[in-house]
């Protein structure tokens, strides 16, 4: 809320400078106005500051202004004494009104700050639960085929064929090999978001960690190229973290583009920066979800099961980790483009050929 | 043949029951243990030709297990560690632990290192020349051959090859591997490790890129095979 802004004794201050001001800037008019008009006038300004203030200095104004008009307008003039019946009713009443009207000001703004508030609670919540059943459908699918098969394979074996046997193992492998990668995904990421993760920072050959995570990826028709810069320097960084960046994208691209796509990967920097390059020529990223893709749980409409929305938020945290930035957009001609920029030392040690 | 006995050490049930399955049904003999007292008691009593040692045990860490067994158990013991803890894995291998594999692991793997380690474990002296598929090394020579060939390595290159050669199967750590061939005090200096490996690689390799002889293990170290 506004109020929030300011400090108590700014408050005080200005509430105080204001209506000294009002009050001045009446008296100066005098005689063009009648005292009682000035009354209104000072409740005006009262309810403004009710409008950004706290309800104490606002009480003072009220307080102030009050005493300010039978100061300077009720007759006789320059007392705080008042002569007339009348003036006296219209005093009290006046700060009556005055406080009042503040308290209710404040008593609105901050029903208000209630409302907002809940609403964006309720927002939250609800992010949470379509994460949540997400998530929940992504752990309890492998799991749901694992237990699946076990009970055939107990309770039905000896009306199995030895071909179902088989494919029914095959699913419990499937199932595990997903759910061990979900877990791992979960972990890596609490363990980004506790911050007690610690780099280990080593003379990386980058050409060589780019070469064994595409090594790594089972057959597909995905295509990778890879033409490494023999002339790249050594760069410390925390090569473990490097490796899963990279295979979290590759996994993504491969996942997403349609079969027998090229991925195309390049490496390349000075001495203070590694910067890798990872661009494919599939469909791209819709471009109004460009922006969300590295929110954490984040998933594309329609994307096709199997994936928890990590890969890509834990490969921006660990570039992040690093100090470094990750930008992903769509090439023109079609595809989409990371490029990874990591500060990092190079040692150019590699490139010295005598020994 | 006596069967091999294998001691594991772990304090999961589940655990223990699956490798007692693979073990038995490949033909080993096992003892087990839950807690690291009883395992030590029972390396003791009845020393193993391996102890398959879990490093998260309730009573005692499996590093300090290792420390206190290393001193008189002079069989192998391999690791079994969590996924992503390349720090104990290091210091692991660093005390003399023969291998580590990480939880979850497939049995075929299991079975490999099993096999390389307690083969490791019966061939006592190191014979001269090393044969490695298409590589011949001839560590009296100081010869190495690839396809019958010979090739050209400077004398840094050899010592190293040597030594992954003598170790074959084994995962050697930087710092192990730093510290003999270029000695304390050096063995931070992981960038002369990996100049020379990418140079010994694009020699001994048919495809350097997707090396087969000198394989990395991420964060850890070196394997040769």
């Amino acid at each position: 809320m506004i109020s929030r802004k300011y400090n108590a004794a700014f408050q005080y201050v200005i509430s105080l400078i204001t209506v000294l001001m009002a009050a001045i800037g009446c008296y100066l008019f005098i005689d063009l106005i009648n005292y009682k008009i000035v009354a209104l006038l000072l409740l005006m300004v009262v309810s403004l500051l009710a409008m950004l203030f706290d309800i104490f200095p606002v009480l003072l104004a009220a307080l102030l202004s009050a005493l300010a008009w039978n100061f300077l307008f009720i007759p006789p003039l320059f007392t705080f004494h008042i002569g007339d019946t009348e003036d006296i009713l219209i005093f009290m009443m006046y700060f009556v009104i005055a406080c009042v009207n503040a308290v209710l000001t404040i008593k609105i703004r901050k029903v208000e700050k209630k409302a907002v508030e809940k609403e964006e609670k309720e927002k939250t919540i609800k992010l949470y639960n379509t994460l949540l059943s997400s998530l929940s459908h992504e752990l309890r699918t492998p799991i749901a085929t694992i237990l699946g098969a076990v009970d055939t394979l107990k309770d039905s074996n000896h009306k199995l064929s030895d071909k179902n046997k088989g494919a029914l193992l095959e699913e419990i492998d499937i199932a595990s090999v997903r759910l061990n990668r979900q877990v791992k995904n979960l972990l890596n990421m609490s363990r980004l978001e506790s911050g007690i993760m610690t780099l280990h920072l080593d003379w990386s050959d980058v050409n060589e960690i780019v070469f064994g995570i595409i090594g790594g990826f089972p057959v597909t028709t995905h295509r990778f190229i890879f033409e490494p810069d023999e002339t790249l320097p050594l760069y410390k960084l925390d090569g473990g973290l490097l490796e899963q960046v990279l295979h979290n994208i590759l996994h993504n691209a491969i996942q997403y583009t349609p079969d027998g796509s090229k991925i195309n990967i390049e490496v390349k920097g000075d001495d203070q920066n590694c910067i890798i390059i990872i661009s494919d020529n599939g469909g791209g990223f819709p471009e109004n979800e460009i922006e969300s893709v590295f929110e954490k749980f984040y998933r594309l409409p329609d994307s096709k099961t199997g994936g928890t929305g990590l890969g890509l938020s834990i490969a921006k945290g660990y570039i992040e980790a690093h100090s470094g930035t990750i930008l992903l957009e769509n090439i023109p001609s079609g595809g989409a483009r990371f490029t990874i920029n990591i500060p990092a030392d190079a040692s150019y040690l590699n490139n010295l050929k005598n020994e | 043949m006596n069967k091999q006995e294998i001691l594991v050490i772990d304090d999961e049930p589940q655990i223990r029951k699956l490798l007692e399955i693979i073990l038995e049904s490949n033909d080993y003999k096992i003892t087990q243990a839950e807690t690291a007292r009883e395992g030590i008691i029972l390396a003791a009593s009845h020393p193993p030709d391996l102890i398959l040692l879990d490093i998260g045990l309730p009573d005692k860490s499996g590093l300090e297990v290792l420390k206190e067994i290393k001193t008189w158990y002079s069989k192998a013991v391999i690791i079994l560690s969590v996924q992503d803890d390349e720090e104990s894995i290091i210091q692991a291998l660093d005390l003399g632990a023969a291998d580590y594999l990480t939880k979850p692991f497939r049995t075929g793997e299991l079975l490999a290192r099993i096999r390389s380690v307690i083969r490791r474990n019966q061939t006592g002296s190191i014979e001269s020349v090393l044969d490695f598929d298409n590589l011949q090394i001839d560590l009296i020579n100081r010869i190495v051959k690839k396809n019958d060939e010979i090739l050209k390595l400077t004398s840094t290159e050899f010592n190293l090859l040597a030594l992954f050669s003598k170790n074959a199967g084994k995962v050697l750590t930087h710092r192990y591997i730093l510290k003999q061939i270029w000695g304390v005090g050096y063995q931070e200096e992981t960038q002369y490790l990996r100049v020379f490996v990418a140079q010994i690689r694009k020699k001994i390799e048919d495809n350097p890129n997707q090396p087969l002889h000198i394989v990395t293990e991420s964060g850890v170290g070196y394997r040769f095979n």
